[in-house]
């Protein structure tokens, strides 16, 4: 009876990750590659289809590591440092997980477009990749932080207030004792801001404008696609697209804070 | 980071408050907030047990593939919404092969938000339970407790904070998820139309302060949804300070 129930309920586990994962992942490939090999391949070469992806790797190669470096200085603020407002600029970093992209798209829209506050500025932002690469800034903020918050938390101080007191600088502390510690977590936050740097779809499809061959992002060229039923095309780009993510979940599991594996 | 939202909420209380009322109480918009918070709700709960089968099955069971299992458990993270909207467009939707179409329907809603919402509860509940002291079990095993009584009792109350979390995490997802959504839904207004597409369809027909409008109550509905976790997860910890 007690195995009965194990087996019902692994059952019940694994259909429910096969009818939702598994199965529409495999389809996807299939149907990219259902005239073969060649019409799949041409579908991604077309000169849009190849911009699209040159935008998407440009603004993850921006995106990534500012918020890298940021997410580490804001990490090491919050845990080591006592200032006031310190729990609002807790919530606050965690507010675009809550938030709808499209939200975030416009308010970008709404303060650098026509009529906004910033409207004025020498380059443009809207329509144009800077505002692409601010709004998936915004989006992929939260992770290298959120990550590397809890590592710091369990590390303590110790270890630091040594290093200070035989004479270490305060870049010397981190690059050889603080730095060493949080490697992973970082690492960790490193490759989910990626995959949501290349997966950005809402925010970067309003204050884009969506303009092929100049604007358009690997995702925001798979909906253009599809739209134009050009199936192949779509199915073609996202199969690049979820290759990025199986290799993005490969790091994952790489780096997974240890305690999560067993 | 505030600026854009603070330009944001400018906007939308630009036109004063009549205006403001106005534009939040479109029924077009009205219609899609309540889909929106229905799906997500629903959505959540669906997660709130599901995610935590499968997280048992993960932390208590062993089979062969498990670890391959508790990898794709990530993949909702990893893949892009829109390639997620249209592979559940493929298999769900007109030419599906398994002959299930749900797309244009209420229920795509649904299914697309399942899809983008599944790792949230597994994540918070799997580090818990490996954490979870099965001494607990045993005694009250020993001392005559049923599977049922022991997994009431002992199991569910020290679950429930990570629970919660999780699915206040997934509830936080599903009211803004825009990308999974926009090709499987179809966008019927007052039928599929969900409230980000909603704002989506006023930004490109230029009514940006009705956008701006629907936006601020998203943001409000998404900020209580952060503080609700930043309660639990301060329970969480308290609890384990305590222990």
């Amino acid at each position: 009876m007690k195995r009965l129930g194990r087996y019902a309920l692994r059952l019940l586990g694994l259909s429910y990750l096969f009818v939702l994962l598994a199965l529409p992942i495999g389809l996807i490939f299939r149907r990219a590659f259902q005239d073969g090999f060649g019409p799949a391949w041409d579908a991604v070469t077309t000169p849009a289809a190849k911009h699209a992806l040159l935008v998407t790797l440009m603004i993850a190669a921006i995106a990534v590591p500012a918020n890298t470096i940021f997410g580490i200085i804001c990490a090491i603020a919050v845990v080591r440092h006592r200032f006031p407002g310190k729990n609002l600029v807790n919530a606050i970093v965690d507010l675009p997980l809550a938030l709808s992209p499209i939200v975030v798209g416009l308010a970008f829209l709404l303060l650098f477009g026509t009529g906004g506050w910033l409207e004025g500025l020498p380059f443009d932002v809207v329509f144009a990749l800077p505002g692409m690469v601010l709004a998936t800034i915004f989006v992929s903020l939260p992770f290298v932080v959120r990550e590397v918050v809890p590592v710091l938390r369990e590390i303590g101080t110790e270890q630091e207030q040594a290093a200070a007191t035989l004479g270490a600088g305060g870049w010397q502390t981190f690059r050889r004792v603080t730095f060493p510690a949080i490697r992973w977590a970082v690492a960790y936050g490193v490759v989910l801001t990626m995959a949501r740097a290349l997966g950005e779809f809402g925010a970067v499809s309003v204050v884009s404008g969506r303009v092929i061959g100049k604007t358009e992002s690997l995702t925001l060229h798979v909906e253009e696609r599809y739209q134009s039923f050009d199936y192949v095309g779509a199915y073609a780009a996202s199969v690049l697209l979820a290759m990025l993510a199986i290799a993005t979940l490969v790091a994952m599991t790489v780096f997974r804070p240890r305690e999560q594996t067993r | 980071m505030l600026l854009p939202l603070a330009a944001l909420v400018w906007h939308a209380a630009g036109g004063g408050l009549d205006q403001f009322r106005a534009a939040v109480t479109d029924e077009q918009g009205v219609a899609a907030l309540k889909l929106t918070l229905g799906a997500s709700i629903l959505v959540a709960l669906v997660n709130a047990v599901m995610g935590t089968v499968v997280a048992w099955i993960l932390v208590r069971d062993r089979f062969p593939g498990q670890s391959l299992v508790n990898a794709v458990v990530d993949l909702p993270f990893a893949l892009p919404t829109i390639v997620a909207g249209l592979t559940l467009l493929t298999l769900y939707g007109p030419s599906s092969p398994l002959h299930v179409d749900v797309a244009f329907k209420r229920t795509a809603v649904l299914v697309a938000l399942l899809f983008v919402t599944l790792p949230f509860v597994i994540r918070t509940v799997q580090p818990v339970l490996l954490e979870l002291d099965r001494e607990m079990e045993e005694a009250a095993a020993s001392l005559g407790a049923r599977p049922t009584q022991v997994f009431r009792l002992i199991i569910l109350p020290n679950l429930l904070p990570a629970i919660l979390s999780g699915t206040a995490l997934a509830f936080a997802r599903a009211i803004g998820e825009f990308g999974a959504l926009v090709l499987i839904t179809g966008n019927l207004p007052f039928k599929t139309e969900v409230a980000s597409v909603y704002i989506f369809g006023r930004i490109e027909s230029g009514e940006s302060q009705n956008a701006a409008a629907v936006s601020v109550v998203l943001l409000a509905i998404s900020l209580l949804a952060l503080l609700l976790i930043g309660a639990l997860r301060h329970r969480v910890t308290r609890h384990e300070a305590a222990r």
